[in-house]
């Protein structure tokens, strides 16, 4: 019995291969080796929450109506029987309180968007503070980059279809950030709503935004992303045995298929749970939207909330020009400030290469103390953001810490300008005390706490010599020095394009010059045997 | 005496004699000021009629700030004309008398009982003609309210700043809409019929009475809805949903990435 089912197994695994040629690739992939660390699933998490998107945001779009068409409401949900909405709210409705299982699938489906865009960002502070965007990846950091951007605008997009009052107001200040554009705003505006706001138009045209060409762009971005990544091998962090050209870590088969397996199964679980226990995006507490209503405390979703709070924070400033007028306090937060953040971060490793003159490939990361100016550009940018969001929630904030809106909008005006910089020099001088610490346990061990009394009466502290591959570990990096700048040679004459060095030298200086020198063996000789 | 000292100079005495005193000294304040703020618990159920009964408490309670004529003074509104239902709202649900000078009156519990509430009303409805306090034949929400209009109304008219749940929201300068859950429905009546604070005032040519009825029944309708979905996560919208994604969602996915790759042993 078993002999023929090997046989009829055996026969249709050759049928496949001598077809495709399958065996050669699946035996090299299977064998693909990982290095093993919890920061490099997160990305696994986005992965697994995008499946879980598709798979909800399918069975949503069988009920769901994309139609601006005004119908009056007669199902099942009391307070909004008979009044008038569009079909997009009502269907909506429908999906919540008449369709088995509706409000669950919405539920998860909006918690996993959620977590899709908090993963995504998690992922990305991995990489960035670990440098694993260096050479050879700032393509795929770049695809990245992209991936969270349409996740934001996909996110906006999903949680405006439901056509509810908070949606609305919030595509109604997507439509006034479009108009800040100059010049050709009111046209962009009009082109994209149809006609004035808000028309009948938008919810169809979004609809198929939001289930068809994003979800697509985004899906072959991620098979891009993915393949890089094979194809690019994972990166590791540095420790004994590991080097720019090995990886040190386990097999795809058995080990990651059973970890990545289990996990996608454990994110499932974490979103359904969500979806089942906790309420999100309650569409029938905001009622249909009509442009002549708002609520009191409307706010975005997380990921679009620091924007929010910056047009919150943003004062009225506006000029008239040649009969046309430029909104500075839309403009500026909506427009000008997120798309230098956007695209200073997907230029960063090129930006970074620049500045620090390594263009070599790097396949083991960073520690992030190592890399002092690196981590607190991204200390920086993180308290930017979370500044701006604390104020784009600062009507709750206000109601429930009883705090004055004004107040929290003061404090976050000086704190968007003064805590970045604040960020950039703690977080700079705590990397540079982390490697202090560093070369003081290479140097001199660790601490015992055990007081010894010499013969002659001294008393020391035992240290513990750092086992070689924890000395390793904390040693094998290596710093760059400052880029010298070319100036004038020995005949007194200057050099092309003198001034670029000149700031190329500065700003290397900046990043470079500030380091605690690594112990090297001679150190640890002169030190002799530790106590002192 | 030995052993007092001695715990004298352990490191936890200061902190516990610290909280101790914190605890009799705040017990004492609360005592006295209880005894202070109380000034209507003595009244006198002798005289002779309601009016005159509300005119003493009027005297003791409010006329420091609203004048003793209640013609108003640099910090409080005159109270010629504001009608009964204004005090009943004011004082029955305990904004008046104000607890401190902060940016506006909160709710907190009526310092004032049922009838002393009632003889301030009737006092103060004598200085001139104001709307009345509605009484239960007027506040047949129940029968005569429809939800779904009340909603319609409520989100035109209230949701801009009571929020669109009826949460409450944040007004300028530290003023703010109260939360509408667990009051009582004669008090939005008045409240729509006064304008109380930064409210304005919903006049039956505005608003009917049919409708307000309509408006009370929908919040009442919203109050008693619980649990649709699951958990409410406080009913504010997007601000601890993001919170929950994070703390609890990506949170608790770390932990078990964490336990996923830590090496058996």
């Amino acid at each position: 019995m078993r002999a023929a089912r090997e046989r009829v197994a055996g026969s249709v695994a050759n049928f496949v291969d001598e077809r495709t040629g399958a065996a050669k690739f699946l035996k090299k992939s299977l064998n693909k080796v990982f290095p093993d660390h919890w920061s490099f699933m997160l990305g696994e998490i986005a992965l697994y929450s995008f499946i879980i998107l598709l798979l909800s945001g399918t069975f949503l779009t069988f009920w769901f109506v994309p139609s601006q068409e005004e119908l009056i409401y007669n199902g099942s949900y009391v307070p909004l029987k008979g009044v008038k909405m569009s079909a997009a709210y009502a269907s909506t409705l429908d999906i919540s309180f008449d369709v088995r299982g509706g409000m669950l699938m919405r539920q998860i489906h909006h918690w996993a968007a959620l977590l899709f865009l908090a993963a995504m960002v998690a992922h990305m502070m991995r990489v960035f503070f670990t440098g694993a965007f260096r050479k050879p990846r700032e393509m795929n950091w770049i695809f990245g980059v992209a991936l969270i951007t349409l996740g934001i605008v996909e996110g906006f997009l999903g949680y405006s279809l439901p056509d509810d009052l908070l949606s609305g107001t919030g595509i109604r200040i997507a439509q006034a950030i479009l108009q800040a554009i100059p010049l050709v705003g009111t046209y962009a505006a009009f082109f994209a709503f149809g006609g004035e706001f808000p028309g009948l138009d938008f919810i169809p045209r979004i609809y198929t935004v939001h289930v068809l060409l994003l979800p697509g762009i985004m899906l072959g971005l991620i098979t891009v992303h993915l393949m890089l990544v094979w194809y690019q091998k994972h990166t590791q962090y540095p420790g004994p045995g590991r080097t720019e050209k090995n990886v040190v870590g386990y097999p795809l088969l058995p080990v990651y298929m059973a970890k990545a397996g289990g996990f996608l199964f454990i994110v499932f679980g974490v979103t359904a749970f969500l979806g089942a226990v906790a309420s999100i995006n309650p569409i029938w507490v905001f009622g249909p939207y009509t442009p002549t209503q708002i609520s009191a405390g409307s706010q975005p979703d997380w990921y679009m909330g620091w924007l929010d709070g910056l047009v919150r924070m943003s004062p009225p400033l506006e000029s008239h020009i040649f009969n046309h007028t430029i909104s500075w306090n839309i403009l500026i937060p909506g427009l000008i400030v997120p798309g230098i953040m956007f695209t200073g971060l997907a230029l960063w490793p090129f930006i970074e290469s620049w500045a620090t003159g390594d263009k070599r490939e790097h396949n083991l990361l960073d520690r992030p103390r190592n890399a002092p100016s690196r981590t607190a550009v991204g200390a920086m940018a993180i308290t930017f953001t979370i500044v701006a969001l604390i104020n784009g929630g600062n009507d709750i904030i206000a109601t429930h810490f009883s705090l004055t809106i004004n107040q929290i909008m003061w404090a976050t005006r000086i704190s968007i300008f003064v805590l970045p910089p604040l960020a950039y020099v703690i977080t700079k001088r705590i990397c540079l005390a982390l490697q202090r610490a560093d070369r003081d346990l290479v140097l001199h061990g660790r601490e015992t706490g055990r007081l010894v009394m010499l013969p002659h009466g001294e008393f020391v502290e035992i240290h513990e010599e750092l086992s070689p591959e924890e000395a390793w570990t904390r040693t094998s990096h290596e710093q760059l020095a400052p880029i010298p700048a070319a100036g004038i040679d020995a005949n007194g004459v200057r050099a092309k394009g003198v001034l670029k060095d000149r700031i190329r030298a500065r700003i290397s200086k900046g990043i470079l010059q500030e380091q605690i020198a690594k112990p090297t063996a001679k150190d640890k000789l002169e030190i002799g045997d530790g106590h002192h | 005496m030995r052993k007092l000292s001695r715990l004298r100079r352990r490191k936890i005495t200061a902190p516990v004699l610290l909280f101790l005193a914190l605890i009799i000294v705040g017990n004492a304040y609360a005592f006295i000021g209880a005894t202070v703020t109380t000034p209507g618990a003595t009244a006198s159920n002798a005289r002779s009629t309601m009016v005159d009964e509300g005119r003493e408490i009027f005297l003791r309670g409010c006329s420091s700030c609203h004048g003793l004529n209640a013609e108003g003074g640099g910090i409080a509104p005159a109270l010629i004309g504001v009608g009964a239902a204004s005090v009943d709202f004011q004082v029955g649900t305990g904004r008046m008398p104000l607890a401190d000078m902060s940016q506006q009156a909160m709710r907190k519990t009526p310092i004032y009982n049922e009838e002393e509430t009632a003889a301030l009303a009737a006092y103060v409805a004598t200085l001139a003609p104001g709307p009345a306090i509605p009484g239960a034949a007027q506040l047949t929400f129940e029968r005569d309210g429809n939800t779904a209009e009340g909603g319609e109304l409520f989100r035109t008219n209230c949701a801009m700043c009571h929020n669109a749940a009826g949460q409450g929201g944040a007004l300028t300068q530290g003023k703010y809409a109260p939360t509408l859950m667990g009051v009582e429905a004669k008090y939005f009546y008045e409240a729509m019929i006064t304008g109380p604070q930064s409210m304005p005032v919903f006049g039956d040519k505005a608003i009917t009475p049919e409708e307000k009825l309509s408006i009370i029944k929908w919040i009442k309708a919203v109050e008693s809805e619980k649990g649709l979905g699951g958990a409410s996560l406080g009913k504010v919208g997007p601000v601890t949903e993001g919170l929950v994604s994070w703390v609890l969602g990506i949170g608790l996915l770390i932990g078990i990435a964490v336990w996923l790759t830590t090496k058996s042993r």
